[in-house]
């Protein structure tokens, strides 16, 4: 089969907020997409398998690897990726969390962690710091700074629900 | 000059661009028309490829070229030049697509050039080879019987040097035991994959954004390479997601991209995938024949080290792994050796701590073992043996050490006092409890460096030199030592790195950009005031007329007499006075000049590192409970980022003793694991409680603020305090990195 056989898709993703029109082929990734084709590169690559987590976003509200998914699968989905957060001057709690416990050193898996970060408190489930640790263990982070990313998560959520991990 | 931001906490200036997804990686850079390419990889470990049909690739809509060794570029790179860079071993260095031979398993062997990812992905899917298998070595277990002494070896490499009568020695020794320890091929895996975006300006001219740990490196490369004029072609990496060594040499997808870009007149981006990631440098394996030999006060009277450790056919890569045993602790008679088993790989590549997170793990277990033999604490052991000085060089004394501090310290945080000698004593529900600590050792070096300090209308400071920043902290140091030359808060300056354009500054490995740093921006920051006085001075009517530069203090915008604070003028004038929007100077130190002063000691850094572990002996399972790492490496000068290098090198250490080895079908030459689903490094379930120690101490040799540099110490020693963890658990002695469930509970 000749790919130029297949239609380019045309495709509405509300990426943080704002109707974005990508025309991609049917097989481009979401990640691809996003960092490709609407030019949000804040959502990173580590190994377009599912296995590290650095490509995590939100689609409606839920943490998902975007390297795993189709961004035609996506079509009027709201997508948020970390430039959606927040901004410099009004970082998001997990991003100003994130800064002041170091919680990062090459910051390459950062935006991947902040996201799984908001997707975990979304979800809710976390009772322990055992529960964090646990389901934080999808995203990688090479330079090591899990420690401190712990810290970083468990100030936000603590600081939300007012119950202490 | 007065310390606001030097030794204290405080936050990554970068910090607020990389959590908002603003840091740009060299991917991340583009341009309109930019192609894509994709590299495949060979299949086998040795042999030639017979043919390499990429015609259903050219079908795919989209696809503009397929490179390979069939019609690469005829052109005098491939003839003439070596492929040399800053950290190459001695040796033939692999060239891309020279010709049809193939190496090693996953050789780069085409490139797809398409308008789109997509498009390049699956064309390279389509491009059939059919090879010629020869007969090919990948064990170093086999090739270790034909291993060889290295001929020359590669940078910073050292011949062990032996002293004394070690194997006399050992014969007579009171206390002996012997053994051999195993540490596993380990592969570099930063978060970011290797990529190179090249812009193409016209014939010679090009902007390239290359993953790498120093841009005049990889300037050097291409430029030499491809014949290119150095004023032509910038590097740039302003944030590099992670290094650990790996960004020390150019990796392929750099010579591939610029090739393409160069031969299409267009911009390519070339991105390896992860897989990819493991085709180039490693960690080499090491097989470490160990003896030791004490009298009964727990004396050392004899160390015997001798390693053998793999690299490739065509490149001899040497770390120093034994010579750590002729080093870190006192005595007479050492017999160092290190052999070369040259296996059919690509070549290892320095990974933080190259050779010493190989070398000290046999070391530091070594000594575990012999310590309870001699029914002695651990730590008695060491203090009983510390090296006044260095006994392999000279006799040399130390610019400092505060091991000993370490280790009191350390203990202390720890409670290493309720530890119990006797192992299997310790029990939580089902699990083992276990305590096991090591010593850790890393050199304190310093390279040449040139920085430019720049002031502007603006009231901001700016110093930038050709560094990087891959997590070390390197922008906030810089920032931080300026502000504090000059008295201003840490928002007025900034920092500039990555770029090939600044100020020539060595790769960043080793540990020593801190402290190269350090000199360079104190230099540069006080010869910019020197400038910026003498203009003060000059001035007519000048407030400053009778003041000297040595009296001068420069604060918040303003320089002052000290002794008569009335007396000051502000830069901003300076500046109106010069009839200049920006005054700068560049200084820096030259490698002799900061050499001499040096010479007559011993430049190290410490640390002593004590691990709990519980062990679950049905499933073989271990977890790292509790880590007290004690450092002494200098003046610190962010406790906040440096805590979070030796976090990291912590984590890596533990990610050595129970988890990373590369899998190697040895049927087939190949990786089985080349992926990080099977690739296992620690993850934050593998995680406990981390604390980390920095000992005061000083030193005014190593470098002008006594900075002796974090990157490698914590890994080193890490991996044998978990092991002699675990001994201490469950009474098992695994001497073969990783230490993984199977070959636990084929032990117990």
């Amino acid at each position: 089969m000749n790919l130029s056989e297949k239609p380019t898709h045309s495709l509405i993703l509300k990426i943080n907020g704002t109707d974005t029109i990508l025309k991609i082929k049917p097989w481009t990734s979401l990640l691809d997409g996003l960092r490709e084709y609407a030019g949000l590169s804040g959502t990173k690559k580590g190994c377009d398998h599912g296995q590290c987590g650095a490509c995590t976003v939100l689609v409606d509200g839920k943490r998902i690897n975007s390297c795993l998914t189709l961004a035609v699968m996506h079509d009027g989905h709201e997508i948020t990726t970390i430039e959606g957060l927040g901004t410099l001057e009004n970082l998001h709690p997990l991003q100003a969390a994130f800064v002041e416990h170091d919680a990062f050193q090459c910051g390459y898996c950062t935006p991947g962690q902040i996201c799984s970060a908001v997707g975990l408190m979304n979800e809710g489930k976390v009772k322990t710091e055992d529960d964090l640790r646990e389901m934080m263990s999808g995203n990688l982070c090479r330079c090591g700074a899990y420690s401190n990313i712990f810290d970083a998560v468990k100030e936000v959520i603590n600081h939300k629900t007012g119950v202490l991990l | 000059m007065r310390e606001n931001y030097i030794g204290k906490a405080t936050n990554r200036v970068d910090g607020p661009l990389k959590v908002t997804g603003q840091a740009k990686f060299a991917a991340e850079f583009t341009t309109s028309g930019l192609l894509y390419g994709v590299v495949v990889s060979g299949e086998i470990a040795k042999g030639k490829i017979d043919s390499l049909d990429d015609s259903e690739a050219l079908k795919v809509e989209g696809v503009h070229k397929v490179f390979s060794h069939k019609n690469r570029p005829d052109i005098i790179h491939y003839i003439n030049k070596k492929h040399e860079d800053q950290d190459s071993p001695y040796g033939e260095h692999f060239k891309p697509f020279y010709d049809e031979k193939i190496l090693f398993n996953q050789q780069p062997i085409a490139l797809v050039v398409a308008e789109t990812f997509e498009a390049a992905r699956h064309a390279s899917k389509l491009i059939k080879i059919k090879y010629s298998e020869e007969p090919f070595l990948t064990d170093m277990q086999i090739a270790r019987l034909e291993a060889k002494k290295p001929d020359k070896g590669k940078m910073g490499w050292e011949k062990p040097k032996s002293r004394g009568d070690a194997e006399k020695s050992f014969a007579s020794a009171e206390v002996k035991f012997e053994n051999e320890y195993t540490t596993s091929i380990n592969t570099h895996n930063p978060m970011e994959m290797f990529a190179s975006t090249v812009i193409y300006h016209g014939p010679g001219k090009l902007t390239i954004y290359d993953k790498t740990q120093g841009v005049m490196n990889s300037l050097g490369y291409v430029c030499n390479i491809f014949d290119l004029k150095k004023d032509d072609v910038q590097v740039l990496s302003p944030y590099v997601g992670g290094g650990f060594g790996s960004g020390l040499r150019p990796q392929y997808q750099l010579m591939l991209a610029t090739m393409a870009a160069l031969d299409m007149k267009q911009s390519v981006r070339v991105v390896l995938t992860r897989q990819q990631m493991f085709s180039f440098g490693h960690r080499p394996g090491s097989i470490n024949t160990f003896k030791l030999g004490a009298d009964k006060s727990g004396a050392l009277t004899s160390i015997y080290h001798h390693v053998v450790q793999e690299t490739s056919m065509f490149e001899e890569y040497t770390e120093n792994i034994a010579s750590w045993s002729g080093v870190a602790y006192h005595c007479e008679n050492v017999d160092l050796d290190h052999k070369l088993a040259h296996v059919n790989l690509y070549t290892p590549l320095d990974m933080r701590a190259p050779g010493a997170a190989s070398g000290m793990f046999a070391l530091e277990c070594g000594l575990d073992e012999l310590a309870l033999k001699l029914n002695m604490d651990p730590i008695e052991l060491r203090l009983k043996n510390f090296a006044v000085n260095d006994q392999a060089h000279f006799h040399r004394p130390h610019a400092s050490n505060e091991l000993k501090a370490c280790y009191i310290e350390g203990a202390e945080k720890f409670g290493w006092s309720k530890r119990n000698s006797k192992p299997r004593s310790l029990k939580d529900g089902r699990k083992f409890v276990g305590y096991g600590m090591a010593g850790g050792m890393w050199e304190a070096n310093r390279q040449a460096i040139q920085v430019m300090a720049a002031y502007n209308k603006e009231g901001k400071l700016t110093v930038s030199s050709a560094s990087s920043d891959m997590g070390t902290g390197t922008y906030t140091i810089m920032a931080q030592m300026a502000a504090d030359s000059f008295g201003l808060h840490i928002d007025q300056v900034k920092a500039m790195i990555g770029d090939s354009k600044l100020p020539e500054a060595p790769l960043s490995g080793g540990s020593w950009t801190a402290a190269s740093l350090s000199h360079g921006v104190i230099f540069a920051c006080d010869k910019l005031k020197k400038t910026l006085f003498d203009s003060a001075k000059g001035m007519k009517n000048s407030p400053l007329s009778k003041s000297t530069f040595e009296g001068s203090v420069f604060k918040e915008g303003w320089v002052y007499d000290k002794t008569d604070l009335t007396k000051k003028v502000s830069l901003l004038d300076i500046l109106k006075h010069e009839k200049k929007d920006e005054i700068t100077e560049t200084d820096g130190e030259n490698k002799i000049m900061g050499m001499i002063k040096q010479m007559p000691y011993s430049k190290n850094t410490h640390a002593a590192v004590f691990v709990e572990v519980k062990v679950d002996e049905d499933l073989g399972m271990v977890e790292v409970t509790k880590v007290v790492s004690a450092v002494a490496a200098g003046k610190i000068l962010n406790p906040k980022t440096a805590r979070s290098q030796i976090l990291g090198g912590v984590v890596w250490g533990i990610s050595q003793a129970l988890h990373e080895t590369n899998l190697i079908d040895h049927n087939f030459g190949r990786i089985m694991n080349h992926s990080l689903a099977e690739y296992h490094i620690t993850v934050q379930k593998d995680v406990g409680n981390i604390e980390v120690i920095f000992i005061d101490e000083k030193d005014d040799v190593t470098s002008k603020m006594g900075v002796k540099g974090l990157g490698e110490i914590g890994i080193v020693g890490t991996a044998a305090a978990v092991a002699n963890a675990i001994y201490n658990a469950i009474g098992m002695r695994i001497r073969e990195l990783p230490i993984t469930p199977d070959k636990l509970i084929r032990a117990t």
